[in-house]
C-alpha cells in the first residue's frame, strides 16, 4: 500500500505543465488526488512519472457570465461547495457536490481531476452531463473544446489524448426558478453511488414543461441522458404519473454489473432515482434559487 | 536512483527538514521521518480516515498525499491539539468523559475532523455530528460515544457549562 517509484515534478505554469506531457510517455497529473493517490498506493497505475498541478498557478476559479458557469481545473470541490454563485446560480451542483466523498476529500478533490478520472457514478461528470457542460482541454497542439456528451470515450477513459490536460468547465445556466434536484443512492453516506439521478426543469406560463434534463450515473459506464423520458415529459404538464411512466424508460439502459450491485438492481434503482428526482424538481420550481 | 527531494515541513508549530523520496506519502513522513505517531495509519486508500491531519487549518487525509506536496505548508496533528503538557483540549476532554475511546485507533482522525468541523459549525445538530464523522471508520462501533463527546464539546466550545 505504497505508492511504486516514479519521478516527480512540480510545475508552475500550464505552458511547464504541457511540456512534460509531450515529452513523458507513462505520465499521470495528479489533481487532488483523491482517486489517483489511491491507485497509486493500491498500484493499480504505475507511471513513470508524475506531474502535480498543485503548484501550477491560474488553474482554480469559478466566474459566472453570459449565462454561464466558467469552473477551471483546479477548482476544490470544497470552493465549489462554498460558492454563493454556484448555489445561487447552479442549485443542482451544490446539492450534488454535498453527495461526493466527505468534508477531509471534498477538500482536496477538484473538479478536473473528478472529470477526467470519469468514475461511473461520480457527481460532478453526472452534473456535467445533465447541463451539457463544455469540457476545456490543452496541450502544446493547442486548446479544443469538447461537449460532454462527446466527453466519455469509455469506462472511466475521457475522449482526450495522452499530451491533453483538462483545463476547466463551462456549465450553461439555467433560467431563475428552475427546478433541480440530485440525489443518490449508496450504502453509507460518501461512499461511492451505486445509482445517482438528476433532474432539471423549467415550465411555461401554462404550467407545461418546456425544457427538462434527466441524467443517471452509476448505470453505464459514464452518465447517460435519459433521452426517452425527457421526450414523454417535455410539452406536458408535470404530474406524478407521468413521471413515473418516463422514469420507467430508465429501466432499459444497460446497466453495469460488479460486487456491489447487479445490473437489474441498478436499473431498479435508475427508475426509481430519477422519478424521485423527477418529484424533487417539481417541488422546487419557481423557488428563489435558479 | 530514487527521485528525493529536500522538504520541510512546520508540523505543530516545529519545522522538520528531511530528504525523501518523492513517492513518501505525508501520512509515512509524519510517522517515520518526523516520529509523530499520533496519526494513525489504517486504510492507506482514503477510506477510514485514521491519518486525517489538518493541512493549512483545513482537513485532509494525510495518506493521499505525497510528503513533497507538504513542502512549505503547515500541519496540525493530534499532537499538536492540546494547549499544552499538562491540559487536553476540550475535544480531548470530551472525548474522555463520554467514553468516545474505545481501542483509540480511529481516535486521532476523529479528533482533527471534529476540531475543523466544530470550528466550521459551532452549535452543530447530532445528525450533523453524525454527516461530519461519516468519512472516519470506528472498527468498535462506538460512535454512540464519539457524537455524545462532540457535542458536548461543541456545548463547551461554545462556552457553556459542562453537561
Amino acid at each position: 500500500m505504497k505508492p511504486p517509484p516514479f519521478t516527480y515534478h512540480d510545475p508552475r505554469t500550464i505552458p511547464e505543465v504541457l511540456d512534460l506531457l509531450a515529452a513523458k510517455d507513462n505520465a499521470r497529473l495528479l489533481s487532488g488526488g483523491q482517486s489517483l493517490m489511491p491507485m497509486l498506493n493500491m498500484r493499480y497505475v504505475l507511471p513513470d512519472d508524475v506531474i502535480d498541478l498543485n503548484r501550477v498557478e491560474g488553474l482554480s476559479g469559478i466566474a459566472a457570465a453570459n449565462g454561464s458557469l466558467e469552473i477551471a481545473g483546479m477548482t476544490r470541490q470544497r470552493d465549489i461547495e462554498f460558492s454563493d454563485v454556484v448555489s445561487a446560480r447552479c442549485p443542482i451542483m451544490t446539492e450534488a457536490i454535498l453527495q461526493v466523498g466527505h468534508r477531509q476529500t471534498r477538500n482536496r478533490g477538484t473538479l478536473g481531476g473528478s472529470l477526467a478520472h470519469l468514475d461511473p457514478s461520480a457527481e460532478l461528470p453526472a452534473v456535467a452531463m445533465a447541463l451539457d457542460a463544455t469540457i476545456h482541454v490543452e496541450s502544446k497542439r493547442g486548446k479544443r473544446d469538447i461537449a460532454m456528451a462527446d466527453f466519455p470515450a469509455g469506462y472511466m477513459t475521457p475522449s482526450i489524448e495522452l499530451d491533453e490536460m483538462v483545463t476547466g468547465a463551462t456549465f450553461p445556466l439555467w433560467e431563475d426558478g428552475h427546478g433541480y434536484a440530485f440525489i443518490e443512492f449508496a450504502r453509507r453516506h460518501g461512499d461511492f453511488a451505486i445509482v445517482s439521478a438528476g433532474a432539471l426543469m423549467t415550465t411555461d406560463g401554462t404550467g407545461k414543461v418546456n425544457r427538462i434534463s434527466i441524467t443517471v450515473s452509476g448505470v453505464g459506464p459514464s452518465p447517460l441522458r435519459c433521452t426517452e423520458a425527457e421526450e414523454m415529459i417535455l410539452d406536458q404538464t408535470p404530474e406524478l404519473e407521468l413521471f413515473r411512466e418516463a422514469a420507467e424508460t430508465a429501466r432499459a439502459f444497460d446497466a453495469l454489473e460488479d460486487i456491489h450491485a447487479p445490473s437489474s438492481y441498478r436499473q431498479h434503482l435508475a427508475a426509481v432515482l430519477s422519478r424521485r428526482a423527477l418529484e424533487k424538481a417539481q417541488t422546487r420550481l419557481g423557488g428563489s434559487n435558479g | 536512483m530514487a527521485d528525493r527531494r529536500r522538504v520541510s515541513v512546520t508540523i505543530n508549530g516545529d519545522t522538520y527538514e528531511r530528504e525523501v523520496e518523492t513517492r513518501l506519502l505525508l501520512s509515512d513522513f509524519i510517522r517515520h521521518e518526523c516520529e509523530l505517531t499520533g496519526t494513525h495509519v489504517g486504510c492507506e486508500h482514503g477510506v477510514c480516515g485514521a491519518c486525517t491531519i489538518l493541512l493549512d487549518g483545513i482537513t485532509a487525509r494525510s495518506c493521499l498525499m505525497l510528503a513533497v506536496q507538504a513542502d512549505g505548508h503547515e500541519l496540525l496533528t493530534i499532537e499538536g491539539i492540546a494547549p499544552n503538557e499538562e491540559e487536553l483540549h476540550p475535544l480531548q476532554q470530551a472525548f474522555m468523559d463520554n467514553h468516545g475511546l474505545q481501542c483509540g485507533y480511529c481516535t486521532p482522525g476523529m479528533l482533527t475532523t471534529l476540531l475543523e468541523f466544530l470550528r466550521d459549525n459551532p452549535n452543530p445538530t447530532e445528525k450533523e455530528v453524525r454527516v461530519a464523522i461519516s468519512g472516519n471508520l470506528c472498527r468498535c462501533t462506538g460512535y454512540q460515544g464519539i457524537v455524545d463527546a462532540a457535542l458536548d464539546a461543541a456545548g463547551r466550545l461554545r462556552g457553556e457549562a459542562e453537561a
